[in-house]
């Protein structure tokens, strides 16, 4: 379960503030890491679908345009090629290559529907950049940047110690 | 002994290098080596960069071209042996005899490894090849029992180099079509062994089934630990049971015989998995290191392995000859 | 079908019949090729224990006996090597064959090579010749006929054939194919044995064990340490294909039907006194209950079977 922090954030968060929020940290995460298109090649093109169990949110990624759209749980999501889903903190500390894929997969601590091939390709190429989250979506602006980190980086450590995954 | 890491993309060669690798194997990115899944793997230029970052630091790089050449296609394996040597591979790890056979008359000076694809389980087998192309090492498939290991090791003319962790081929390797049997793409042609675009899990209830092209490989119940869907891992039915009919799910894990390996004078000991996270890389290069330096290791580290492994569990596999 | 005359790669098929793989009863083993002698119309048989060495004494004693009687009936005959060699018995084994000069081997990994000093010898399936540049290493180390890995497609048979001249390449054309093999015998756990405790178990199923999938599709079937294929591999569709391609041999592999049966229909098949259909529809009176698969041949899953409007 999300912690009740994070819950009380998600489930009144109405959908148009996820929405800006989720599309402006993509935009903003391929503008830092131009790299992941470049071992996603085709796949780039595959709608991917995140579904973290913990929120009431689907966000499904275009990653060739740079989009994402995102859906309450329960209304008709968009079309999918592959669709992962598992606990928000795992999802996040997986693309920050924290955790290895295959071993959450074996522990049933992560599912994948869909287009193996595209999970992989995201997978791989998730790896192979410095994906980190709190130095990535910290505020853009230079007198916000240091105190936004360090609420991030709080945030984020806590969290990953909830889940017993190793903070470094 | 060496310790050699697997390395699907450079940031996973960076951090084995940085953790205390002696040497990291990794792979062109197309069918020329046994790991060709999509978004791994080395371009060119990527190989090139990692090659000198990794000789900054005193580490060796080795390149693994260990598919069969396609007929019809051979320049394709060709021009990877050349770029391989050209970029300053410290090593190429070979399985095909008609590569080998180029590479030996193309690149004499440089060192051939012998693939644990090549299917070489015997001291004739290999003194043959050692003979003939000049290898200098020899990896050894999953075949042999440690006093096996210890008794070829004493006899080949070249070093020889042991899996001591990560995924356990039941089957010899380099031998074995059952993937193409299932999917029309073979681990020996196109690099993939149940390959990602043949493979889908389905929700049955409370379990998970996986196929494999048209096949059901296995099915998993509510929070039963998972495997990768390979059909020597797979669960079948034969005279009206259901179960394991190789071998369960389950990793290879022989970091208890360190010792007898070094004793028995292996000069490397290999680390499967360059499909793997960089998570995973960190975790087992720690946990062996550990155990080399101190002779033992911290009981959270085999939890920690144990949780990395396929179901979760792990197996000596041929190293404990009741295995067989 | 196609005219002899005006197909430049026509040449005569030679019919060899493959090693049994199973464990048969040395009676049965004998009575087997004593038939084969006497009333087969093959060019060669491979005989000789491939998959387990646990299993050589069985035949041991009636090697010498049907390998002349073959003989006597102009087959040519050659014996086969082990194709997973680790124990020094194993290795004692295969010496002792590259060791004899009555017959040519037909060598199942590369352990024998050295030891035959360049005389002439054959390579069978189990050896990952899946080139012209590896059928040329092997030709000069003396190799005359290869025997190719069954999941070879055609495109590669025909690069393989037109590159490689000097060596007469061979095709598994019939039977459950070889897909694996392995250090632990699945077959003697399977009955509850380990390997080094197997009591000879496998000689209870001539056939193997079938392994379906959990949804019951014939799938596999156990063989000691072997995997074979579920399927009947079944190459007679494809004959013309295979000789186009430059293919001078097919291999048979000993089922539990009448092998005398099934090499008259594939020599009259390829002698195109008989349609492949009809050929077909023969083999599978004669090996009921097996489904039949050729996919390999073009480059599909080998579980699957092609059917000859689509096989181009």
């Amino acid at each position: 379960m999300l912690p009740p922090i994070l819950r009380l954030l998600a489930t009144p968060l109405p959908l148009p503030l996820v929405q800006g929020m989720a599309q402006a940290s993509l935009t903003h995460i391929l503008r830092e890491h131009p790299g992941l298109f470049d071992r996603l090649g085709t796949f780039a093109a595959r709608p991917i679908a995140i579904s973290p169990t913990d929120a009431p949110f689907d966000f499904t990624l275009v990653l060739a345009r740079r989009s994402v759209r995102v859906t309450r749980r329960g209304a008709t999501p968009p079309a999918y090629a592959t669709r992962i889903c598992g606990p928000i903190v795992l999802l996040l500390a997986l693309a920050e290559g924290r955790l290895d894929g295959d071993a959450e997969f074996f522990g049933r601590h992560i599912s994948i529907e869909g287009d193996m091939e595209t999970a992989l390709a995201l997978r791989n190429a998730a790896e192979s950049i410095p994906l980190d989250f709190v130095r990535d979506l910290a505020p853009p602006w230079r007198w916000a940047q240091r105190p936004g980190q360090a609420v991030l980086g709080a945030v984020r450590r806590s969290l990953l110690e909830r889940e017993g995954v190793p903070c470094n | 002994m060496q310790l050699i890491c697997p390395a699907g993309t450079p940031a996973a060669l960076r951090d084995a290098v940085d953790l205390g690798a002696d040497a990291v194997y990794c792979g062109f990115r197309d069918e020329t080596n046994a790991r060709n899944f999509p978004g791994l793997n080395f371009s060119r230029e990527e190989l090139e960069r990692e090659i000198a970052y990794a000789h900054s630091r005193q580490v060796h790089v080795l390149v693994a071209i260990n598919t069969f050449m396609r007929a019809g296609s051979e320049a394709l394996w060709e021009r990877a042996v050349d770029d391989a040597v050209r970029l300053g591979a410290d090593a190429l790890i070979l399985a095909d005899l008609g590569l080998i056979a180029y590479t030996a008359e193309r690149h004499p000076q440089a060192r051939r490894h012998l693939s644990v694809q090549a299917g070489a389980a015997n001291a004739d087998h290999i003194g043959f090849l050692v003979e003939a192309f000049g290898i200098k090492r020899a990896v050894l498939p999953r075949v042999l029992s440690l006093t096996e290991v210890a008794a070829l090791t004493r006899e080949v003319p070249c070093e020889t180099e042991v899996f001591v962790f990560g995924g356990l081929c039941v089957m010899e390797e380099g031998r074995c079509s059952l993937s193409s049997y299932a999917t029309g793409l073979s681990p020996n042609m196109h690099g993939v062994c149940s390959p990602a675009s043949h493979v889908r899990y389905r929700k049955d209830g409370e379990a998970m089934v996986s196929m494999l092209g048209d096949f059901t490989i296995n099915r998993f119940g509510a929070g039963e630990a998972a495997g990768y869907p390979t059909i020597c891992k797979g669960r079948f039915t034969a005279e009206g049971r259901d179960g394991y009919v190789f071998e369960d799910p389950v990793s290879l894990d022989a970091l208890a015989h360190l010792d007898t390996l070094h004793k028995a004078g292996v000069s490397a000991l290999k680390i499967e998995g360059r499909q793997r996270g960089r998570a995973y890389v960190a975790q087992v290069v720690k946990e062996i290191r550990r155990r080399l330096q101190s002779g033992s290791g911290a009981a959270d580290g085999a939890e920690a392995l144990r949780r990395m492994s396929e179901g979760q569990r792990t197996t000596e596999g041929s190293y404990d000859r009741r295995w067989r | 079908m196609t005219d002899a005359g005006a197909d430049p790669g026509a040449g005569r098929l030679t019919l060899t019949l493959g090693p049994v793989l199973f464990l048969w009863s040395e009676e049965r083993w004998r009575d087997f090729y004593f038939r084969i002698a006497d009333e087969a119309d093959l060019d060669a048989v491979v005989i000789g224990e491939t998959v387990c060495s646990k299993r050589e004494h069985f035949h041991a004693r009636a090697m010498d006996e049907v390998a002349e009687r073959l003989t006597r009936a102009g087959k040519t005959v050659r014996l086969a090597s082990l194709a997973l060699v680790t124990a020094p018995r194993e290795r004692k084994s295969v010496q002792r064959l590259a060791a004899q000069e009555r017959f040519a081997v037909e060598i199942g990994e590369l352990s024998a090579v050295p030891r035959l000093r360049g005389r002439p010898f054959a390579v069978g399936p189990m050896v990952n010749v899946y080139n012209a540049a590896t059928a040329e290493v092997l030709a000069k180390l003396g190799a005359t006929t290869i025997c190719l890995p069954p999941e070879l497609p055609l495109a590669s048979l025909e690069r393989i054939c037109a590159q490689a001249p000097r060596v007469g390449i061979e095709v598994f054309a019939f039977g459950k194919v070889p897909l694996a093999i392995s250090a632990r015998c699945a077959h003697a756990r399977f009955r509850g044995l380990t390997k080094d405790t197997c009591q000879f178990i496998c000689g209870e199923d001539p056939d193997g064990v079938a392994v379906d999938t959990l949804d019951g599709q014939r799938f596999l079937a156990l063989n000691g340490v072997q995997t074979v294929s579920g399927t009947c591999h079944v190459a007679l569709d494809d004959i013309d294909g295979l000789r186009r391609a430059g293919v001078r041999g097919l291999r048979l592999s000993p089922q539990s039907c009448d092998m005398v049966a099934v090499a008259q229909i594939f020599r009259a098949v390829s002698e195109r006194r008989l349609e492949a259909a009809v050929g077909r529809r023969r083999l599978a009176e004669i090996y009921p209950d097996v489904p039949f698969s050729n996919g390999f041949l073009h480059g599909r899953p080998g579980r699957e079977l092609v059917a000859a409007g689509q096989a181009q």
